[in-house]
């Protein structure tokens, strides 16, 4: 079943249910191909995991860190409830905690069926090699590569774009978006919007932007500067921060412009299971897998 | 069963080992000419460019042997699209196993928004026709990751529709070969595995 994207303008909708009408009546009249346009890839579910040695946790607002379990068990339940993807971000500072965590993706890569990227204290190429060599399907970056922006180049370079999500920590001060790192902590010069556009031209395959005034409000995403962004840019966005509801993922989807949606203390605290919500975007009309 | 999974200069080779070990089976990984001959399933998977891999293959004899396998053979994703005759992909001259020629996606103009390239993540496949298919899989989503497909031809299995519609799945003979990652489409995946290892 083939369900259509009901957050677009009223031509292309009509278009739409017309394209539905002749394909589930398998009489396409107007040649074969045609119709690809119109039939989009499933918006993707993703449970962000924050991992310290070795130990699944969430901070409100990256701060009071609480534990929420074993990482391998906690992705494993989430790919058997329907996630798209799964994100493990390590948090661990240590150079110790990094080895545990190459074990640790070991273990993910193992047991997991669906795709996941790990990201957390990626600096250099043999930091990514390590990573993917135990079994992640693509690596993110996100304070590594705002110090040293040549960094995606070379990891677009050596593994390829579809490899390398650039992580994007965003606050808006007096208006002007502006890019953060360490965990939101220090704002940077960079500006959001020119920042997404050239990690895009550097070579990076998504973005993953957290806006840090949404992350743990609960309040919904941020959907208009994502909608701004998905305009500027020809590569698929991952949206983070301010999930609380089921509506704010069908806003998120459709005002946004979003390809993915994250979050993570609601799903480990199991305040919407991930099938519910799969339903209830369905049932809005959004093309869920 | 004696399973092996062709060894070569292409990423995420590992995961498909994986995958098959949550099965309750094991592979060995390994470009041994003698042990790819003798086994009674080879797998072909692959993420990476083309022509390097061409090369690759071509230094190490491989695309002389592959053609010639009479076991059943499964290519994954790089795999599908080596195994056809030719890719747009640096204009590379490929094992010419299927005669379908394989093309960049084009986005059409002004649907950018609804078609990034590379086609990446979960879609449908339909019009399934392989013995490593069953109807229970018709219409169901798998994991893409792909800027390059297979055109639609004779030795089409399955269809998938992303700007064009494309070859999702490929079969001639003992040859199969999956543009997505059964390795990374869940439930659904596991099963077109398990179909390919009974065959």
């Amino acid at each position: 079943m083939i369900s259509p994207n009901w957050g677009r303008n009223e031509e292309t909708r009509a278009l739409i249910v017309l394209v539905v009408f002749f394909k589930e009546r398998n009489s396409f009249p107007f040649g074969e191909g045609w119709e690809g346009a119109f039939f989009m890839l499933a918006k993707r579910i993703i449970p962000c995991l924050d991992i310290k040695d070795g130990q699944t946790v969430k901070g409100i607002n990256f701060l009071n860190i609480k534990s929420v379990g074993d990482p391998v068990e906690l992705g494993a339940m989430y790919a058997e409830q329907g996630a798209d993807e799964l994100v493990f971000l390590d948090i661990t500072a240590t150079h110790e905690g990094r080895k545990t965590f190459v074990q640790l993706v070991k273990r993910i890569a193992r047991e997991l069926n669906i795709p996941f990227t790990v990201g957390g204290g990626i600096s250099e190429l043999k930091d990514a090699d390590a990573l993917l060599s135990a079994g992640a399907d693509k690596i993110s970056i996100n304070s590594s590569a705002v110090r040293n922006p040549k960094l995606i180049d070379d990891l677009a370079l050596n593994f390829g774009t579809q490899f390398v999500v650039v992580a994007i920590d965003a606050k808006n001060y007096d208006g002007r978006w502006t890019v953060t790192v360490n965990g939101g902590r220090i704002p940077t010069e960079k500006e959001l919007f020119s920042w997404a556009k050239e990690a895009e031209n550097r070579g990076a395959g998504e973005i993953l932007f957290t806006s840090m005034d949404h992350d743990g409000t609960k309040n919904g995403f941020a959907n208009k500067e994502l909608a701004h962004m998905a305009d500027m840019l020809k590569i698929p966005i991952i949206a983070s921060g301010g999930a609380g509801n089921m509506d704010h993922f069908v806003d998120v989807f459709t005002e946004g412009k979003a390809d993915a949606g994250l979050a993570a203390s609601i799903f480990h605290y199991k305040e919407i299971a991930i099938p519910d919500l799969k339903n209830y975007l369905r049932m809005k009309g959004i093309t869920i897998r | 069963m004696k399973i092996v999974i062709i060894k070569y200069n292409a990423g995420n080779i590992e995961s498909v080992n994986n995958a098959l070990i949550r099965l309750g089976v094991s592979a060995e990984i390994t470009g041994d000419h003698k042990k790819i001959r003798t086994a009674d399933k080879v797998i072909f998977p692959g993420v990476g460019e083309a022509s390097t891999t061409m090369a690759y293959l071509k230094k190490e004899g491989l695309d002389l042997l592959i053609p010639e396998l009479k076991q059943p053979v499964l290519g994954i994703c790089l795999g599908l699209q080596l195994m056809c005759s030719h890719s747009e992909e640096n204009d590379t001259p490929c094992l010419g196993i299927f005669e379908e020629k394989v093309k960049r996606f084009i986005p059409e103009l002004g649907m950018e928004f609804v078609t990034k390239v590379p086609h990446m993540g979960w879609n449908n496949i339909t019009n399934l026709k392989s013995d490593i298919f069953d109807p229970s899989l018709e219409g169901q989503y798998v994991y893409f990751v792909h800027s390059y497909y297979a055109a639609v031809g004779e030795h089409t299995a399955a269809i998938g529709n992303y700007i064009n519609l494309f070859s999702a799945a490929l079969h001639k003979d003992n040859f199969y070969a999956t543009q997505f990652h059964p390795e990374k489409s869940g439930p659904v995946g596991a099963r077109i595995l398990e179909n390919f290892l009974k065959l």
